[in-house]
């Protein structure tokens, strides 16, 4: 019997598994859609819009300096979604009154610094949002830590002058400005009520205020195998456990575990940052000591630092380490180093 | 152990079954063609030596290549026929090779010559080893390797459990679901007979819990003998290796680098335990085979019992041949099988399936970056790091590579299968191993 066409000739396996990394990517993103909502329930219009722009620079970095050759037309490394994931996460960080050109050149520097110049995507040593963040962070650090109050959908369409800011130009954020819990703890000792921070009705970054929502996001992804759960029950249990002993000591000094597990970036960089596969170890073993290198760090930073907060810097800093990690973390092969 | 509670091993993958086509079917014969390729080299190991001339005329069974040393085993004749060439043919696996070609006798009623039963109780080891190697038998799993090689227990070794496999954790396969169901009796004996010669206390059958007639029928088999169990394992990939089904029944893991004998344990396929038992109760050597034809492409899926030598193409007719869109046409499992450059190549003793793919299933996906998500980890069960060992591969670190056991990889698959960014993991481990082969060879 002869065919009709040529055969194909392959290798083993001649089976797939369905998911694939843009669909992986996808998840993520769709994943960080219920924090956008609520983002733009609690500061208004302008969530979207800064996170639109931060996206708009990551993808408009990725299509003008993303990967290219004869067999890989120009824009086509977008198709892996992975620079919209970017953008949407670096915005999500960002203050709510930040002007739209920096949440732009923000998206632009996490794909160039944080993924190009490594080599491009799977390459990069540190997380690509936080890269773009930190560089943000250094450039502008007053209009980073300027944090406008929360609005509870009474101005959802009310936009902020600082917002439209020209280029280049410092913002002046208008109104008044709101101390977030952490820095309240910080530099006035006073927490806050844990029902604010779980609902998230406090001043935070755009999408880190509402605990329950991304606790039910990080749920969702945990249960979709998104990433390996490891590494958010190593830092959340670090996180509890170190700042429950400095609590044991000095409850009016240090922030309560419940305190320091909702407020701030813990939960958002938990979950949507340091999961990030590329720069984490891949190993089990890897992923528990990552995170709780991240968690140690995180409680180090915010109670001893000049910082009131530290996810961003705790994640970067186990990013670079993760090399090392996975050197001493490899898992034990198949019959090898156990008696049988 | 698993959330469900049957016992299983570590890691693994769970590929769509896609059994249900042909898992009901009950075994057909496949009906004599005009002739029959046999290849001299069925088997790992040194190929056979043909005893025959061409212009020979040879009986169905009849003994056409001799072994050729301890690891060779015999080779018969599947048909009735005379001998029409001794020459280099087309191998499956692309090569040419020498081997026997026989055109079948058209006016022969092709019936089985069976002889009386050899008493095996009092048989001793060398011949009962010898006798298995005049058979012809090699593992029906797929590996294809002499039968009767672990049957030569070294001086001092004895063997404490008998593992019989039937798995069958390859997709689309159903050739040893079958032959347990409807030689469930096959089965049993041929594992008592092997138990016996081997001295061993206690036998056990694993079977995946997608296959609960099997486990039925053979418990029927069993009767009340306590020596004989079967043990139901959770449905997963790479379950029927040798290693994972030892770790799946006794939680053990057989040390890298040895064979089960080094625990004191033997491995066997349920058809190479029914072929054993026709050997010895019926005199009949191994001539054919149950082939499982299945696929996308495949018009009419079948269990067909095959003389071994019968051309893949006459196979695939028998099953109605191939759909109009059929890209690519595999032997053995989708997991670890061969595609196949042409289908004049003949059936062999390890063919285990046919399967026929179409576009959609031999499109190439687009390669994504590695994103160390780690999946390739969770799927390797030999615990070893396949997403670092591709990247190695990569960049041709072979040091590098053995130093991360990369020649502990048995090439399941199923890394390449698990990976989201459809990286060829397995197949540039493969390339790695065979070069790090070559050099040691050359060195």
């Amino acid at each position: 019997m002869s065919a009709r066409h040529p055969l194909v000739v392959q290798t083993a396996p001649f089976l797939h598994a369905a998911l694939s990394t843009p669909r992986l990517m996808r998840e993520v993103a769709l994943a960080a859609v219920p924090v956008l909502a609520a983002a733009t329930w609690f500061f208004g219009i302008t969530a979207l819009l800064v996170v639109g722009a931060a996206t708009l620079g990551a993808v408009g970095a990725e299509r003008t300096f993303g990967p290219r050759s004869a067999t890989l037309p120009r824009g086509r490394s977008l198709r892996d979604f992975s620079a919209v994931l970017t953008g949407i996460l670096l915005g999500l960080t960002l203050p709510p009154g930040i002007p739209l050109w920096m949440a732009f050149v923000g998206g632009a520097v996490s794909i160039c610094l944080g993924k190009l110049v490594w080599g491009g995507l799977g390459h990069n040593l540190f997380n690509p949002a936080l890269v773009g963040r930190a560089f943000l962070q250094a450039a502008f650090p007053t209009t980073l830590t300027a944090w406008v109050p929360h609005t509870n959908g009474d101005e959802l369409l009310v936009l902020r002058s600082s917002t439209f800011a020209w280029p280049l130009m410092q913002a002046h954020i208008d109104g008044l400005t709101a101390a977030t819990p952490l820095a309240r703890l910080k530099f006035e000792g006073h927490t806050e009520a844990w029902d604010a921070l779980l609902l998230g009705n406090i001043s935070g970054s755009l999408g880190e205020t509402s605990a329950i929502v991304l606790i039910v996001c990080g749920l969702v992804l945990v249960w979709r195998r998104a990433f390996d759960w490891r590494i958010p029950a190593a830092i959340l249990l670090t996180v509890a456990v170190v700042s429950g002993v400095l609590w044991g000591i000095d409850s009016t000094r240090y922030g309560s575990p419940l305190f320091m597990l909702l407020s701030g970036g813990l939960l958002f960089g938990t979950v949507f940052m340091a999961t990030d596969p590329v720069s984490s170890p891949a190993t089990p073993r890897g992923a528990w000591i990552f995170g709780i290198g991240v968690g140690v760090l995180v409680v180090l930073i915010r109670v001893w630092g000049g910082l009131p907060e530290g996810v961003m810097y705790a994640i970067l800093l186990m990013n670079a380490a993760t090399p090392l990690i996975e050197r001493i973390a490899q898992p034990r092969p198949f019959g090898r180093g156990r008696t049988t | 152990m698993s959330l469900l509670g049957l016992a299983t091993f570590r890691h693994g993958v769970h590929p769509d079954e896609h059994k249900e086509a042909t898992e009901d079917l009950r075994i057909e014969r496949m009906p004599f063609v005009r002739s029959y390729v046999l290849p001299l080299g069925q088997h790992g190991g040194k190929p056979a030596k043909p005893v025959v001339r061409v212009g020979q005329s040879v009986l169905r069974g009849e003994l056409i290549a001799a072994a050729d040393g301890f690891v060779s085993t015999c080779l018969h004749a599947p048909v009735d026929g005379r001998v029409t060439a001794i020459d280099r043919r087309r191998h499956p696996n692309g090569a040419l090779v020498e081997a026997i070609e026989i055109e079948a006798d058209a006016f022969s009623p092709q019936t089985v010559r069976e002889g009386e039963p050899l008493d095996v109780d009092v048989m001793p080891r060398e011949q009962f080893v010898a006798e298995v190697q005049r058979a012809g038998l090699v593992g029906l799993g797929g590996a294809a390797f002499p039968a009767h090689v672990k049957y030569a227990l070294p001086e001092g070794r004895k063997v404490r459990e008998l593992v019989i496999n039937g798995c069958e954790c390859e997709p689309y396969l159903t050739c040893d679901h079958r032959t347990m169901v409807e030689r469930p009796a096959a089965v049993v004996r041929g594992v008592r007979i092997l138990a016996r010669q081997l001295g061993v206390e206690r036998s056990t059958i694993g079977v995946e819990a997608n296959k609960p007639d099997a486990v039925e029928v053979l418990r029927a088999a069993i009767g009340d003998d306590p020596q004989v169990r079967v043990v139901p394992l959770e449905v997963k990939y790479p379950q029927g290796a040798e290693k994972m089904l030892i770790k799946a029944i006794f939680g053990v893991e057989v040390p890298a680098g040895k064979l089960p004998l080094d625990i004191e344990m033997v491995v066997n396929n349920v058809g190479t335990m029914a072929s054993l038992a026709d050997w010895f109760d019926r005199r009949v050597p191994l001539i054919e085979r149950v082939v499982t034809v299945a696929g996308p492409g495949i018009e009419r899926p079948a269990n067909l019992l095959v003389p071994v030598g019968t051309p893949v193409g006459e196979v695939l007719r028998q099953a109605g041949g191939l759909s109009q869109d059929t890209r690519e046409v595999v032997m053995g499992g989708p997991m670890m099988g061969q595609s196949l450059a042409s289908l004049d190549v003949p059936v062999l003793k390890g063919t285990s399936g046919l399967l026929a793919f179409t576009a959609q299933e031999t499109a190439h996906p687009n390669e994504y970056a590695c994103l160390k998500c780690g999946r390739c980890l969770d799927a390797c069960a030999n615990f070893l790091n396949p997403s670092r060992l591709a990247r190695l591969s990569k960049a041709g670190r072979h040091a590098e590579l053995e130093q991360a056991f990369v020649m502990d990889c048995m090439e399941c698959g199923a890394c390449s299968f698990a990976c989201p960014s459809n990286i060829p993991i397995v197949q540039l481990i493969r390339a790695s191993k065979s070069a790090i082969r070559s050099r040691r060879a050359r060195s």
